[in-house]
This record gives structure tokens, sequence and C-alpha cells, in this order.
């Protein structure tokens, strides 16, 4: 490792412009003649559209025009797509409604779009969508996923019958049954998964640029994954083709998924900009963000777990309703099946599993992909059923998920995964020493003597990541392949542009990619620098999430590099008079093995260029790309474990400490990673005791503000005492397993295993806000 | 934010003038309430008239038994003032919990008691103390002045200037923070006057807004000690309740939160 190659803690090159206030986002950007736009936006849950009168809106000054769902219909805009196809268990196709970017006839939550106005500043907007008149008739809603099932709730959409979207199942039944009848034991556990909403630092944005003389759009957008919107605009929506749009994601304010997805408003500012003939930017309030961007979890779940007289795991059963909301979001089916039921094997020797999804419609905001997307709902669901087993048997948590671990890799699971490598024993043992495990019982003793109800719960978390192999997903129903791209450029001095498919937001590329150059060239990384988010200029990447982009764009950005090191060393060699297989890269340098004979790179790259003296038939230049399809999913995991204290008089939980022990495989930038970690297990902390996104019966939001809102603040969080134990991915070159939504998977649970410890009560739902821990310990 | 007319006035005269020439004007004193409405257009004064650069209502003083703070000073000035911490503690204390520092350095408790919001922190301070409301046309005591959510005994136009405070023989608040808006989800503030009087005050608590609590007040004066309160049933009856809390549990936090202050309050 050099001072900043792989494995330092180098300090993130992007910083200086986001901390001095010099990133430039989506909003910054201004063009010439820009218009605004202001979308009118349904209050009601459930209605039909009957009448919208823009006439007085038209009248106002500044106003370009009003534009209204009946138009994309009429200008055969297509409807917003899901881009994972999911089968039901009888085989059926899940049952999708039509989703268009404005609601010509029937919107279906509050929020919905059914008219936007485009005028010449964002307050002449704000002042005419006042002025529009749209007038409704109301229909009953359904909020809640086990009314909405029920006969006779009210129906979202024709092509779902019942609300249901699809009844799809994984894992063997039989095995299961038969399972569960010799168990010696069988664990229940009911549990919800609440409903999040993501909260992006920055909300969701959009500019776009009609030229009418080239026919060409240009969209400026908040997106994790460029290429993935100028795909899905061109093929699906009828807006342009692909080489007449160009998609750019400048810098974006995090994501934590809410931005892969493709959104109505960006879809209509592109359609506004060609019919105004002007370009046209929106962006997002907080409010639209809440009532808008694609929430996350909410799932209702039942599971037993059978045990047989050893304590091991015989069978898991498991009965989940995800609620999706109003519109199936782009890959939300695939969120509470393959990437939920895949994990539910934890890590844990299950021999047989069994479990079905139901995915139901509601009168909410669509629920899709949020940091850790299925993982985060199967670690918890998992680790509440270990920590209740162990109270229900009366052993050791520790010790019975110990008595269960998976030890031999690979290792198949009954639920499609195959885990490549871990060391379950090796996080466990960390976890336990850095909080002093042993010590617990005489620190809960001396809590109770100070009149506090003191907890301690375990969390061992496993997630896929790496997302995906191209074939194995579209086998599962991906629309997409999950590949991803790099190229190399090296300049005539010398200097590297590193051209990437993957999308930072918040994720530190520019400085964790720079340092992989850095490791195999021994440049510095002010040398090098990574350009991505702009589709003219990285020809084609599937984007950042799913923990991805170290894992498979990294060894995209590996593989080009390989290629560009074999000419450079070619062209060395030539200049050296030696022999290629005598070439060494040193410190800036290619040197001849055992002698002092060197060119340095710059000289390379000089040499490649001006093909002064290049060996023959060499093609001048030095530049190189490469696609890397990954062969696996990556395995992080690892054992979280917490510490705390509740208050019995107000219901308040304090923490004392909260540890993690994660295996990441090789770590490129640990302070980076840290500060991932961070940022994961603040959001897991969140979920399970803060954040709440709340509809009432009528489907109308009661949580969109942060004033009834609760996002994790700093003083809400431990300071957070972090290791790792390393086992390398044997799936990539690298190493690498990922590590950016772990936090979110694993903390939740540690979390209510240590209150529900700490009470003496097993069932507690998330978020455990003090109202309902002081009310769990209260009852009867 | 609906097009609205902003003055800054330079003393209290010129403030209550500018309100009278204009047609709906609004004060402005740390904007913490005022100004998220209207970007939210849910209010849209004609004028708005920002009373916080004036000097005359900054400051904090202490004078005897009785400690002022001026109407236009924010919490963050209040909550690190030696007089205050000196004088009264307990409600130095108060400040620093207010909303967060961004609240802190911005808000006021001019501001703050105009309001009136349900779960503000200042009015249970003011009510607990027996504090006295100083406007541009006369004092109006605390228990006069809180008219339940939202509403007070001001008139339109008047001005708040300066709120005095009795230094009380002993005082202790306790918050519970609604974890959203970090707004009082229940909070109580004690007192024991020099002349031996319990007052304990609740905020964010009841429907009525700022309330006194006298069955803890009756259970005070027999025993000044947070035991004393152990037997007091509070009823749930009247109390807000929400996703954050039930009222069930905000009568037991009134309890919890009056024990928990008279133990500060020593």
């Amino acid at each position: 490792m050099g001072v900043e190659g792989i494995g330092a803690r180098v300090v993130r090159k992007e910083d200086k412009r986001f901390i001095t206030g010099k990133g430039r986002y989506v909003d910054d950007i201004k063009l010439v003649g820009m218009t605004h736009a202001q979308f009118i936006r349904s209050p009601h849950a459930h209605a039909k559209v009957k009448k919208i009168d823009s006439s007085a809106a038209l009248k106002m000054p500044g106003v370009v025009a009003v534009l209204t769902g009946q138009q994309l219909v009429d200008d055969k805009v297509g409807n917003l797509i899901c881009g994972w196809a999911i089968t039901s268990k009888d085989g059926s196709p899940m049952k999708m409604g039509a989703w268009p970017a404005m609601a010509p006839e029937t919107v279906r939550f509050v929020g919905q779009a059914v008219a936007v106005v485009i005028a010449d500043s964002k307050n002449l907007a704000r002042d005419a969508a006042e002025a529009v008149v749209v007038d409704y008739e109301e229909l009953p809603a359904v909020a809640d996923v086990h009314a909405a099932i029920k006969a006779g709730a009210p129906q979202l959409h024709p092509e779902a019958p019942g609300n249901q979207v699809y009844d799809w199942v994984i894992g063997d039944e039989g095995a299961t049954d038969a399972a569960f009848a010799k168990a010696a034991n069988v664990v229940k556990l009911d549990v919800t998964n609440n409903r999040l909403a993501p909260n992006a630092m920055e909300p969701r944005a959009a500019i776009a640029d009609y030229d009418a003389a080239e026919e060409h759009f240009t969209l400026y957008t908040t997106s994790q994954n460029p290429h993935v919107a100028r795909l899905v605009l061109s093929a699906f929506y009828n807006i342009a083709p692909e080489h007449k749009l160009r998609v750019i994601a400048p810098d974006v304010g995090g994501g934590f998924g809410s931005k892969i997805f493709i959104y109505p408003e960006e879809m209509v500012a592109l359609w506004a900009s060609k019919k105004v003939g002007r370009p046209v930017k929106w962006t997002g309030d907080r409010t639209e963000a809440f009532l808008t961007d694609a929430h996350g979890r909410d799932h209702v779940t039942h599971a037993e777990m059978a045990f047989d007289a050893s304590n091991k795991i015989t069978g898991l059963k498991v009965k989940t309703y995800a609620n999706f909301g109003a519109y199936m979001s782009l890959f939300s089916s695939s969120v509470p099946t393959y990437l939920y039921a895949t994990l539910l094997s934890g890590q844990y020797n299950i021999p047989a599993i069994h479990a079905e999804v139901i995915g139901v419609y509601t009168n909410t905001t669509p629920v899709d992909a949020y940091r850790g997307a299925g993982r985060p709902e199967a670690s918890y669901l998992i680790e509440r059923l270990m920590e209740t087993a162990a109270r229900q048997l009366k052993v050791d948590p520790a010790a019975l998920r110990r008595t269960n671990f998976i030890t031999q890799f690979p290792h198949q699971t009954p639920v499609i995964m195959a885990y490549d490598t871990g060391d379950f024993n090796a996080s466990l043992d960390a976890a336990m020493k850095a909080i002093d495990y042993a010590g617990f019982a005489a620190r809960k003793a001396k809590a109770k003597a100070d009149g506090k109800l003191r907890g301690i719960g375990v969390s061992c978390y496993i997630e896929a990541c790496g997302i995906a192999p191209s074939k194995a997903v579209g086998s599962l129903g991906a629309g997409v392949g999950l590949w991803e791209s790099a190229e190399v450029r090296v300049n005539p001095v010398g200097t590297i542009e590193i051209l990437t498919g993957s999308h930072s937001h918040g994720q530190g590329h520019e400085t964790t990619f720079c340092q992989l150059v850095a490791e195999r060239l021994g440049v510095p990384i002010s040398q090098v620098s990574i350009v991505h988010g702009d589709t003219d200029k990285v020809q084609f990447g599937m984007g950042t999430y799913g923990s991805r982009s170290a894992a498979v764009g990294l060894t995209a950005i590996l593989k080009a590099m390989e290629k560009m090191e074999s000419k450079a060393r070619k062209i060395a060699a030539h200049a050296l008079e030696a022999s290629e297989a005598d070439i060494v890269i040193e410190n800036g340098e290619f040197k001849v093995t055992g002698t002092d004979k060197a060119i340095a790179f710059p000289m390379v790259a000089l040499a490649a260029y001006t093909a002064h003296n290049l060996p023959d038939g060499m093609e001048p230049g030095l530049k190189e790309s490469a696609f890397y399809d990954p062969t696996n999913f990556t395995f992080p995991a690892g054992t979280y474990i917490c510490e705390l204290e509740v208050d019995a008089g107000t219901g308040k939980t304090s923490f004392v400490n909260f540890v993690a022990a994660d295996d990441f495989g090789r770590l490129i930038n640990p302070m980076i990673v840290e500060g991932q970690v961070h940022g994961g297990l603040a959001q897991g902390i969140g979920q399970a005791l803060l954040e709440h996104a709340i509809y009432d019966a009528n489907g109308q939001p009661v949580t969109a503000s942060f004033m009834d809102y609760a996002m994790p603040r700093a003083d809400d969080l431990p300071s957070f005492n972090l290791s790792h134990t390393t086992t390398l991915c044997p799936g990539n070159p690298l190493g690498i397993k990922g590590c950016g939504e772990a936090g979110a998977i694993g903390a939740s649970a540690a979390v209510i295993n240590a209150i529900t410890d700490a009470i003496g009560k097993n069932n507690l739902e998330m978020p455990a806000t003090p109202d309902r821990v002081w009310r769990t310990i209260h009852a009867a | 934010m609906y097009q609205t007319t902003y003055h800054r006035a330079s003393s209290v005269d010129e403030a209550a003038s500018l309100f009278g020439k204009s047609s709906e004007a609004k004060f402005l004193a740390g904007g913490q309430t005022l100004l998220p409405v209207m970007k939210q257009r849910l209010a849209s004064p004609s004028d708005v008239i920002d009373l916080g650069k004036i000097k005359d209502m900054i400051g904090v003083e202490a004078s005897g038994d009785t400690l002022t703070i001026k109407a236009a000073t924010p919490h963050y000035d209040v909550a690190t003032s030696d007089a205050a911490k000196k004088a009264i503690p307990a409600l130095a204390y108060l400040a620093s919990l207010i909303g967060d520092p961004a609240v802190r350095y911005r808000g006021t408790i001019g501001g703050s008691i105009a309001n009136n919001d349900p779960a503000a922190d200042y009015p249970a301070g003011l009510l607990a103390l027996g504090a006295t409301v100083k406007t541009n046309k006369r004092s109006i005591t605390a228990d006069d002045f809180f008219k339940g959510l939202f509403t007070t005994a001001l008139e339109d136009g008047e001005i708040i200037t300066a709120v005095s405070f009795p230094v009380p023989a002993k005082a202790g608040y306790a918050k519970m923070r609604h974890p959203a808006s970090r707004f009082a989800l229940t909070a109580v503030f004690v007192a024991q006057t020099k002349s031996g009087e319990i007052r304990v005050a609740a905020t964010g608590a009841s429907q009525s807004g700022v309330v006194r609590v006298p069955a803890i007040e009756a259970a005070l004066k027999a025993n000044w000690s947070p035991s004393a309160i152990d037997g007091v049933t509070i009823s749930a009856s009247g109390l807000l309740s929400d996703i954050h809390g039930t009222s069930e549990y905000r009568a037991n936090l009134i309890k919890v939160m009056a024990q928990r202050a008279v133990a500060a309050a020593g």
C-alpha cells in the first residue's frame, strides 16, 4: 500500500467543493430562457379527476402553459414502468395498473400530479398553480395492507383484483412442512417493518432542455443511474431516442435508493420543454419529497422457525405482505422477493425454507428500494426470530447463533443464494469482545440497582451486494443486466481520466477510484480524475445502488487498467529495448526488473501519442475500456451489538454502547468505509427508534414534514465502535464485498433486541418510540 | 412565499406606527414560526415588521429579585446569560432545550410567547414563575396572558417588550422532547416562590396549551419532594394524543417530568 493506494485513509478529494459550498447541483444550474414548473397535486388519496380549469391561470402574467395528464395521453407519452417481472405461484405474471406521469382520470395517492404549470419564475408558477381549479370526485381509499386485501376493500386498479399485485413463493414447502412436523420447538413471531421516507439532503430536481434545431434533449437530474434513466426514458416513454437524449446527473446530494427510479417529474419536464420550446426546471421541495419520493420497507410478516432438540434450526416459514403503495415503481417488485426472501437464511444453516410474499396496492406513495432494499427486512426478521428463540429456548442469544452458523463455504442456501465466503464466528467474537459481552450481566445488575433497565441486543446480518450477475438476475425477471463499464484515458502528459458508469452521490468515488490507480501505477491521486454522471461522456453504465460500486464498478476499472497497462508495458519495453516480461511498474515508473533502466509513466504516455517510436503494428494512443459482469453476488456480513438503557418512567432509550464488526472484504479507504457504516447505522437506528411514514385510514399522510417525521439527529445516536474482520471475496479480483448498506441492514434488530431484553417483553414494533416502549413496559 | 413588504423597525414606537399604517401586518421576531408558515404560503401578511433589530429589545438583566429578559433576546443568549443562570438557572436551562442550535440562535422569548404554541417551552416557565409580560401598552401577568392554543391576551398591534420574572426560592424544569420537532412532547416547570407559593405548569400536554397542574401543586405544597407526586393521579382527559404520544402517555409524563423537575430544583 502506498500513501494513497488501497487501504490508505486518504482525505476525500470531493470534500473541498462540498464543504466550501462549491458543489454543483441541479438547482444550481440556470439556462437561458429557463422556465419553472409547479405541479398540481392531488389532495385526495383516491379520486376521479372530473375537470381541470386552467383558464384563470393561463391569463396570469408570466404563465407559459398549463399541461395536463390528458395531453400526455394525447401525445402518446408512455406510462411509468416496473423493470422486474415477478411471476405468482399460480404462474400468472404480476398484475399492474397503469401509472401515467400525470393522472388523466384517477388519482391514487396524495401528492400524485394531475397537471403542471410552466411559468417564467417559480413564484409565478406557484401563484398560477393556485389558480388552477381541479374538480375531484372523491373515492373510498385504503392505506393499510390488511385492510386493502379484505373483501369489499376499495379497489385501486381494475388490472389487480383484490389489490393484489402478486402472490409469490420461494423454497420447498413440503420439506419445510416436514421439518416443522418433526420439530422439538417452534418459535413464532409477528413483525412489522415500518415504512420510511428516504429524505436525501438534496430534494429531487430536473432541468429539461429541448433543442428544436437538433431535435435533441438534455436532462439534468438527481439520478443515481443516468444511463438507466436515459434507457428507460427512450425505450418506454417515447420521449426521445437514446442518441437524442443526454442525461447529466451532476453533484447529487444523497440518494439512498430513492434516486434510482424514473419519476413522473423528469418525464414531464422533458415533454414540457419540447411543448413550450424553452428549458423547464423543477426542484422539489421537502413536502413534495415526503409525498412523492419512493418510500421504503413497509412489510407485515408472520414467521415461524423450527428447532430440533439440540437447538439447531430445521426449518423456516415466512409469510409477508408487502405494501407497494399506489403504483409499481421501477424496481419495487424485486425488493420484497429476490432482494428479501433470498436472504432469509441469514448466517445460519437452515435446511428448509419456504416464504410467501403477497404484494399489495394501497392508496399511498409508491414504495421501492431504500438503503438495503429487502435485505434489512430479511435481516430484521431473522435476527428478531433468533433473539425470540433464545429467550424461548432459554439459551444465550450469541450461543444460539453460534450453534447455527454456517461455517463451510461455499454454502448453498435453500433460497437461491450461494454464499461464497465468510467467517461469522470471527465477527461475532470481535463484537462480543468489543462490548465486553461477558461482563454484561454485572452491568445489568448494577444498572438495575440504579433504577435503570439495561439491555443488550445482538444482530448477525448478512446481505447480498455487488449486484449482480446479469445472467442470473435476467433469469429471475430483471429487465436489465447489472454489469458495469469503465474506460481509462491516459492523456499525453500522463494524467489519467477514469470514466465510470458508477455514480457518486456521497460515496466518495472520486477518491476511492483514484486510489486503485495510485496503487497500480504509483502515481499521485492528484494526477487522476474520475468522470461520471454524463451519458455523453461515459458510454453506458448501470449506476450506483446495492453496494455495487466498488465490487462491480471498481472491478470494471481494474479490468480497463489491466488492458491499458498491458499496452503501456509494451511501449515501455520497446523504448527500453527490454523484454515485456521484464517490465515492472513502480512509483510511477516502468522499470526493467533487476536493472536501473526505467521510463517514467508520462513518457510512456507521450510515446503513445507522438507515435514516433511504437512497436510495429501498434495503434497510437493509450485508452482502454472494459465491461465487467460479476460472477456472483458478494456477501458482506457482520455482527452488531447494542447495549442500552430504558428509562421506565418515560420509555426513552439511551445508548450505552454500539459495536459493529463488519466483514466487507478488502477496504479501499477505511475512513470512507467508516463514514458509510456511520450513515447506515444512523438509518438503521432511525428506523428502530424514530422514523415512520404514517397514513391515516383514508390515506392522508400524517408525517409529511420534519415536524412530524422524526429523522435521526446526531444527538439521537451513540458514538460507534467499529471494527473489521476480513475474508476476501473470491468473486472479484480485488476481494471487495461492499459496505454501503450494512449499517442500515444490521442495526435495527440489534436495537430492538436490546430494548426487548431491557424491558423483558419480546413484542415491540418499530419505531420503538418512548410512548410505545412505555406502554409495552406497563402493558398487562 | 407570497410577496410581502419588509420593514426593519429601529424602535418600538416606529414598529407600532408601521403596524398601524398597513392592512395585514405581522411582527417578525426570530421568525422561527412565521417564516416557515409564510414559505408554505399558509400566511400572507402584506407587511412584515422586524422587531429583532431594535436594540432596546435585546438583553438579559437581573435587578434585586427580578430577572428581566427583553423580548427580542434569542434563546441562546438566555441559555448562556450569566445573569439568567445565576438568578433562575432553571429558566436558562429551559432556553438551552428549545429546538436545536439554529432555532436557539434566531428564536426569541417574545416571539415564542406571542405565538403561544401549545408545546412551546417558555410558556411553562412564565406561568410557573408567575412572570409579567411587559408590552408597549401595559403589563400582563402570565396567568392572564396565555389564553389557549396560539391565543394570548395581546391586542392587535400590541408589542411585547420584555418579560420580568420574580426570582424564585426554587425552580426546576424537565422536558421530554418531541422526537421530530423538538418542541415539548410534555414538559413541566415547577417553582416555589420566595413567598412560599408553589406553581407548576405543563406544556405540550393539554389540548388547552400551557396549564397549571393543581394536583401536583397541592402535593408539593404538603411536601416539596419528588416522592410527594407518587400518589397524584393525572387524568388523560383533555390531553393531546398523536402519533408521538397518547394522552395516557402524556398524563404519565406530567407526573414523571414534575418529579424530575422537583429533583432538579433541589
